[in-house]
């Protein structure tokens, strides 16, 4: 092992002379007396490396001991990933001692001594290549595969398989005979580096499913889909964060990782708080089981929140080869890009626009590029599909991360202040939103078998009358209620409608909350029959009466359970006034 | 300062800023204390055998061959219940004549509480404001700062809601405020018979600017201290975080950090973050909830300082005067509590949610009308009761003078729809309607 002594400290980087070999990103640890504090290479010159610290420095000096451990930030994956809440280094949070997080301490990843049920799925003798499966273990409701190392290259021969029975994560389930005849021993878990993307699939298509998540700005408007990729900028207080945890409540996803990226911790003890409670859509169990947390609040190392969305992707890649649908969930990237910047600054590295490293745009678009539908060898189809939040400096858009963001991600959620300040929830903005899925032919003909002939025309219909709405709105502000045909007032209020009855959707109510697909189609369908009614109005009092009045009815009927006596009722009451 | 006998004394400055001094020194340890000259000062920079020292006080007058001694310690203070009812200056020491306290020293900057070990703060804290107790509750545990422009008496707000707020201790973090506002804490606290519970750590525009540095760290150790250990209600007062965000500027860049907007040092969310998510609610029952201070420019809050405090506290409360009546508000619009969710319809009556958002939306109404107004337009009936409605309830629910209960509050609400709107204009579940609706049905 190669070890170094520290020369310099600024704030969280030591400047670091090493004595034999290391490597780009390596992991360093520090010697802080009986304790022994994780770091990052992040630079190497001139015989010193660069080393970002994941603790504080308080009491380090010169000439401390740093031991090189021969290894890149890695991740171990093997069931018991599940439901665990980690910090940003993989690290299980239940299982550190006491209620302060002591520097330093020794952590556990996942149990290596936990006993799973292990079926083999393979005999002795198959040829077989990184990631394909070999057995699988029940862990929560899922059928986790235990596959062969992804570190392997070139094909191998399975030399011994466990018969079915309970093991220890650490123990060894098969052995694999290679090319030169050297045995390896496979354990139902694994190491794999955090940066490099597992691409142990046979390939990766073009989106082409609608990915639901229940909030109708999104499904109606402007859908995500399965294996797609999406970001949600905003200013503070816009919404983004109450966004993520809705889709997180309302996906039909076989497993979702939710990485709090340097933001608030009681926003993710508010997720330890429900999760166990709330019922799972799609499985019908708990939402936690479903669930894997990936933690590393503002307070909790600087450091590591580039390596938290890194685990958390490893992490979805690794289900997504198990053949499952992966939602991720990071929120925010924009405190990943400033992690990066105060080490670059601490470098005194010529910086970028805004003082971000001039490598961002590269960094983000890579990591976009992990998420996607593959099929694995074995045909079984996986996804990932990442959803991140930015949050640009004073609310504008024209900054870094954002821009940066918009070149890779597919959809575009612009959360709007105006929009948030009206209280007109979820504040994204329906006409600068975007979904690029909706021009894809596989994803329209797709989404409408479930949605019915001609949903993208209709979809289109409704974005035109919303940007009729606001420019009627300019006209009847430039020149006055009076002084507008009665044509304009029409056209603000359907655009009024749409917007109250479709686009606001109440997180925090039990029914408005999730709008399954089918309830979304008969409201896209409704509303667009009203705004089709002329009716006879003598004035623009009697249009915005005739609108309020639909309106706190479309109301009424958000809040009434899907195909409930009283959903029937105000649906038939909605029909009834443009009879 | 207590200088040992074996401590090595450094005579030789090698580099000088307003704020740091550079010299050759030995077994230095990263954050440690010391001084320069008998001015206090702290190590931010290793290299090699060079340490660089951040003096508190500023350089000014420092000479090349000033005397250096080292703490060998990173700040720390000495904790025990013996700092209730005392005044101290932003190293801890006392300011108000008394002794020095005596206690277990801990490092002030302290440890991240582990996420899982926090509880979901829920329960409320009341001020009798509308403004927050209605349209943006508050509960325990949460961190929220007054969004103010510099002439507005935010700090007087801040020490009232301190004062009707249910705690067992106010630990105040006064950094540059005004002496004269210094002295209305005091009073203030002394006459509403809360001197006791009261710990401050005091930075006036009179003390060197980074002493200011300490303040928070300071506060919030304390804070923990009686949070934790004597599981109290523990309300901290940070005023004004603009000028310790001011302080972190000078320091950056006497460290020639490239700074990132504003001219802000690009680490400026963490350092606050750091501060900020020192609120929680334990388990045990102890909590800290943090109320902050940051003043604006000309009420600009896309500026680096309110910008990334929003982005990390729980909502912000917006000061503001409103046009009509020329009352003190908690501006509607922008003002936000990111907790209300957690006791609103749960802990207060279920028609909180629903009310509270029904009045917001017709007071924007109101505004809108106004606008018109202002432009030269007619007004339809619905614009001239809104603006009608926007007067009832300033004066009669925002108007931070008010002391009202939560109760008194809702029923309010429902009087001034009754009086101005009709049912189909709220958008009002209608259970709720069916229920406190005090007016006609239709
Ligand atoms: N869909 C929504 N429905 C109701 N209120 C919302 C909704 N989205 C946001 N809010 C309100 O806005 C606040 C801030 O939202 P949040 O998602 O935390 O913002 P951000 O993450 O963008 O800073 C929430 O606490 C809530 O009061
Ligand atoms: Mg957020």
């Amino acid at each position: 092992m190669t070890k170094g002594k520290i020369k310099a400290i600024v704030s969280n980087l030591l400047e670091i002379e090493f004595y034999g070999e290391v490597m780009q990103n390596e992991i360093c640890f520090v010697t802080l007396g009986d304790k022994s504090l994780m770091a990052e290479v992040i630079k190497i010159r001139n015989q010193r490396a660069y080393a970002q610290l994941f603790e504080l420095s308080t009491s380090l000096k010169l000439n401390d001991e740093v031991l090189f451990s021969g290894e890149l930030l890695q991740v171990d994956l093997g069931p018991g990933i599940l439901s665990k809440n980690f910090d940003g280094l993989q690290n299980d949070l239940d299982a550190m001692k006491g209620t302060f997080i002591e520097t330093g301490q020794k952590n556990v990843s996942i149990d290596f001594d936990a006993v799973y049920t292990f079926t083999p799925l393979q005999e002795v003798g198959a040829l077989v290549q990184a990631a394909d499966w070999l057995g699988e273990v029940p862990e929560n409701w899922i059928a986790h595969k235990i596959m062969v190392p992804f570190k392997l290259k070139g094909t191998y021969e399975l030399v011994k398989i466990a018969p079915k029975g309970d093991y220890k994560v650490s123990d060894e389930i098969a052995q694999l005979k290679g090319k030169d005849g050297e045995i390896v021993s496979v354990t139902m878990a694994q190491k794999w580096p955090v940066k490099w993307a597992l691409k142990s699939y046979r390939e990766k298509f073009r989106p082409s499913k609608i990915f639901q998540t229940g909030l109708r700005v999104m499904d109606t408007l402007n859908p995500m889909a399965e294996g797609g990729t999406g970001y949600i900028p905003g200013a503070f207080g816009t919404g983004k964060t109450v966004l993520q945890q809705a889709i997180a409540k309302n996906n039909q996803a076989d497993m979702v990782i939710l990485v709090a990226c340097g933001e608030r911790a009681n926003e993710v003890v508010e997720i330890f708080h429900t999760f166990p409670q709330l019922e799972d859509l799609k499985t019908g169990r708990k939402l936690k089981e479903k669930t894997t947390i990936i933690c590393n609040t503002s307070n909790m190392p600087v450091a590591a929140r580039e390596a938290s969305v890194y685990v958390g992707m490893t992490i979805a890649e690794y289900y997504r080869n198990m053949g499952l649908k992966v939602l991720l969930l990071a929120d925010s990237t924009s405190r990943w890009a400033q992690a990066l910047r105060e080490m670059s600054n601490r470098m005194e590295e010529l910086p970028g626009t805004d003082a971000f490293p001039v490598e961002l745009p590269a960094v983000i678009a890579n990591f976009y590029g992990r998420a996607g539908e593959v099929a694995l060898h074995n045909d079984s189809r996986g996804s990932v599909t990442f959803l991140g939040t930015v949050s640009p400096a004073g609310g504008n858009f024209k900054e870094p991360v954002t821009e940066s963001t918009a070149k890779v991600a597919r959809c575009f959620y612009a959360l709007s202040q105006k929009r948030a300040d009206a209280k007109r929830y979820p504040a994204i903005d329906p006409i600068n939103s975007y979904s690029r899925y909706l021009d894809y032919e596989e994803f329209q003909s797709e989404t409408e078998s479930i949605l019915g002939a001609n949903w993208i025309e209709k979809v289109k219909k409704m974005k035109d009358l919303l940007q009729r709405g606001i420019e009627a709105r300019d006209q009847i502000s430039i020149l006055g209620d009076d002084s507008v045909p009665l044509d304009y007032h029409l056209d603000f209020w359907r655009s009024e409608l749409l917007d109250f009855a479709i686009i606001q959707q109440d997180s925090f109510d039990d029914i408005d909350m999730n709008s399954p697909l089918k309830r979304q189609q008969n409201m896209l369908n409704l509303a667009l029959n009203i705004c089709e009614y002329t009716g006879e109005f003598e004035d623009f009092n009697q249009v915005s009466t005739f609108y309020k009045k639909l309106i706190n009815t479309f109301k009424q009927w958000n809040y009434s359970a899907f195909e409930s006596d009283e959903y029937e009722k105000y649906a038939q009451e909605l029909n009834a006034t443009i009879a | 300062m207590e200088i040992q006998a074996f401590q090595a004394i450094y005579t030789e400055i090698t580099a000088l800023t307003k704020a740091t001094c550079t010299l050759k020194a030995k077994g230095i340890t990263y954050d440690e204390l010391a001084w320069v000259d008998g001015r206090n000062a702290q190590v931010i920079k290793i290299e090699g055998e060079m340490v660089t020292l951040q003096v508190f006080s500023g350089t000014e007058g420092i000479g090349t061959a000033a005397k250096v001694i080292f703490a060998g310690k990173p700040p720390s203070l000495a904790l025990s219940p013996a700092l209730g009812g005392r005044y101290f200056n932003a190293f801890g020491q006392a300011i108000d004549g008394l002794s020095q306290p005596q206690g277990e020293e801990v490092n002030i900057k302290g440890l991240t509480v582990n996420p899982v070990r926090r509880q979901l703060p829920s329960e409320m804290l009341s001020t009798g404001i509308a403004g927050i107790d209605l349209n943006n509750t508050l509960v325990t545990g949460q961190k929220i700062p007054f969004f103010a422009d510099p002439d507005q008496p935010f700090n007087r707000i801040l020490a009232e809601v301190a004062l009707r707020a249910d705690s067992d201790r106010i630990v105040l973090g006064a950094m540059g405020i005004s002496h004269d506002d210094y002295i209305m804490f005091r009073n203030s606290f002394k006459e509403r018979g809360a001197s006791d519970k009261i710990v401050s750590f005091i930075n006036t525009s009179e003390d060197p600017p980074l002493e200011r540095l300490l303040i928070p760290d300071q506060a919030t150790a304390t804070a923990e201290y009686f949070a934790y250990e004597k599981k109290e209600k523990v309300l901290v007062l940070l005023s004004d975080m603009t000028l310790y965000a001011d302080a972190l500027a000078i320091v950056s860049n006497k460290m020639d950090q490239i700074p990132s907007k504003d001219a802000m040092p690009g680490s400026l969310y963490s350092d606050l973050a750091r501060i900020y998510e020192k609120a929680v609610q334990f388990p045990e029952g102890g909590s800290i909830t943090i109320i902050a201070v940051t003043t604006l420019n000309d009420g600009d809050i896309t500026h680096a300082i309110p910008d990334n405090t929003g982005y990390i506290t729980e909502g912000q409360l917006y000061l503001k005067r409103d046009t009509d009546t020329g009352l003190t508000i908690i501006d509607p619009f922008r003002s936000l509590s990111r907790l209300k969710q957690n006791v609103i319809g749960k802990k207060t009556r279920a028609d909180h949610p629903q009310l509270m958002n029904a009045l917001v939306r017709l007071y924007a109404d109101a505004s809108e009308a106004r606008s018109k107004q202002e432009n030269g337009f007619d007004l339809n009936d619905f614009d001239v009761r809104s603006l009608a409605f926007a007067k009832d309830y300033v004066r009669e629910l925002l108007d931070v003078r008010l002391n009202i209960d939560s109760e008194s509050m809702l029923n309010t609400g429902w009087k001034l729809l009754a009086k101005h709107f009709k049912v189909f204009e709220l958008g009002i579940k209608q259970e709720f309607i069916d229920k406190y609706w005090p007016g006609e049905k239709v």
